[in-house]
């Protein structure tokens, strides 16, 4: 049961060494581990530190979804933790009550992080997928007078 | 008892991540900003149960795993039996001494949509809660059956098109009024009931909290904005989320033993039941001339069901 790699088109598999079974070859009592060995209470243990297994779908990544994306401006963020609290999709990296940035792997481009960042201007926009970060950063809108409530 | 502080949103965001990404969700789904924080909010080790639907088939699909806690999957109308199960099996083997770790403490949760909990777990969900296991069980109300294409369930509210309950010329939509779930569980006489929401994070991770240390078999119905069936832009989905607590479509309340009704929501501004409903899709109709009649019903519902929340809150009975 080897030999997964984390791919984004889900159902086409990479063969490794060893082939995987189909999921209509799986017999029971089958264990497709999240960590490669046990490592008790996921809660206790950062992500950084576990030891996650190739069945894990933190392994995978769903960035071919996207066609836009959020980029972030530290200069702007009061590491609030709205965007993280909200993002349906654990693509909100935060350490030690900051925000450091967004896991473009996971992230599907909702764009919910950018609705709730309270920010003027935001600390969070939307832009398209190919925009190069540092285009986006020099495109940042200035501080809006007042924002009217729709 | 290892509950995690929920202070503020800084230290709430010290914790780690239970749920992974790139599980399979649409885009701005409710169901893991719910699930997250339910995950979030203790650092005990958790046994989790889920049946068939959206949750389900999204983080479990093969050969991935988007949970790092223990986890069951079983049939669309179990998740109650299964939690219950494991529940009973484990004070059993602690019991006779076999367990490989007496002490770590372990909390048993279910999730289940409102297909499998109003309807078709509704009796799996009763005996559970009446034999009394110790467990949570949370519902994740998106008002329909989503993972098969948006059928109604008894807790889509009335006037809401859905697959087999269209809106056209000769209907508004489902007709029916929506069950009144967390009134049902109370009267089990579960030791605490609650409708929470994910907009208002911080009732909603005390409520979960509280769930979690109560001995006994709680129920918690969870607003999920559904971005597909209700028919919204998915980075709307707080947004839609603010205009149901805020309009008392979903009011925010607790009901311990049975009986105290504490709210734990009172929005500075009531705003109408028609902009909740003018931000989706599955309303549109609603806004023709000849569909007004609808919408006064459906306010004159809200405003009775507050009036009456607030009467049971102040009478203590
Ligand atoms: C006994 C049974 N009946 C029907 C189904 C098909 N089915 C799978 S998921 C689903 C809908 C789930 O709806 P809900 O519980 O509201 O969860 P949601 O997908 O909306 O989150 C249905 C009807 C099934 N799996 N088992
Ligand atoms: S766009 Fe959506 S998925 Fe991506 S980080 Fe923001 S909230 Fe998360
Ligand atoms: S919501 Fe905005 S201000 Fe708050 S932490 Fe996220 S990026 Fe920073
Ligand atoms: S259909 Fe609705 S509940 Fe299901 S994954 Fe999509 S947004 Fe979530
Ligand atoms: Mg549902």
């Amino acid at each position: 049961m080897k030999g997964v790699l984390a791919t984004d088109k889900r159902g086409v598999r990479e063969l490794g060494a060893e082939e995987m079974v189909g999921w209509d070859e799986v017999t029971q009592g089958v264990v497709l581990p999240s960590f490669d060995q046990p490592i008790g209470n996921a809660a206790l243990l950062r992500p950084e530190e576990r030891a996650y297994s190739d069945f894990n779908s933190y392994t995978a990544t769903v960035a071919s979804w996207r066609v836009i994306k959020p980029v972030y401006n530290r200069d702007i963020c009061i590491d609030c933790q709205n965007c993280w609290v909200w993002c349906p999709d654990t693509s909100i990296i935060s350490r030690d009550k900051q925000m450091l940035g967004i896991d473009y792997d996971h992230c599907k481009g909702c764009g919910v992080c950018v609705e709730v960042c309270p920010t003027n201007p935001k600390s969070l926009l939307m832009f398209a997928e190919a925009e190069a970060p540092e285009d986006a950063l020099a495109k940042w809108p200035e501080k809006k007078k007042k924002e009217k409530k729709d | 008892m290892a509950i995690t502080s929920i202070k503020n949103l800084k230290e709430f965001s010290t914790n780690n991540e239970r749920l992974e990404g790139a599980h399979l969700l649409c885009p701005g789904c409710a169901h893991s900003m719910i699930v997250r924080e339910l995950l979030n909010c203790t650092d005990d080790n958790l046994v989790v149960a889920t049946n068939t639907g959206c949750l389900e088939v999204s983080t479990a699909v093969y050969p991935y795993t988007s949970w790092d806690t223990s986890w069951i999957h079983i049939g669309f109308e179990n998740a109650a039996t299964a939690a219950a199960g494991a529940e009973a099996m484990y004070k059993a083997r602690k019991r006779k001494g076999t367990l490989k770790d007496p002490d770590a403490p372990v909390k048993f949760v279910a999730f289940g949509g409102d297909g499998s909990t109003y309807d078709i777990g509704f009796q799996w969900l009763s005996g559970a809660v009446e034999r009394g296991h110790d467990f949570t069980y949370i519902c994740l109300d998106n008002e329909n059956y989503a993972n098969t294409g948006g059928q109604r369930s008894s807790a889509t509210p009335t006037g809401a098109h859905t697959s087999t309950a269209q809106a056209g010329r000769v209907s508004y939509g489902k007709k029916q009024k929506k069950k009144d779930m967390v009134a049902i569980m109370a009267a089990h006489g579960a030791p605490y009931v609650a409708q929470l929401s994910p907009n208002k994070w911080k009732s909603m991770a005390k409520g979960f909290q509280k769930a979690l240390e109560t001995e006994g078999p709680c129920f918690i119905n969870t607003v999920s904005a559904c971005t597909t069936e209700w028919k919204f832009d998915p980075k709307d989905t707080i947004h839609v989320t603010d205009l149901a607590t805020d309009s008392l479509m979903f009011p925010i309340y607790e009901i311990i033993n049975g009986t105290e009704l504490n709210i734990l929501y009172r929005p500075k501004n009531i705003i109408p039941v028609e902009e909740y409903l003018a931000a989706q899709g599955r309303y549109r109709h609603l806004f023709k001339p000849e569909n007004r009649h609808v919408i006064d019903m459906i306010q004159k519902e809200v405003n009775e069901k507050w009036e009456y929340l607030q009467r049971r809150e102040e009478a203590r009975v």
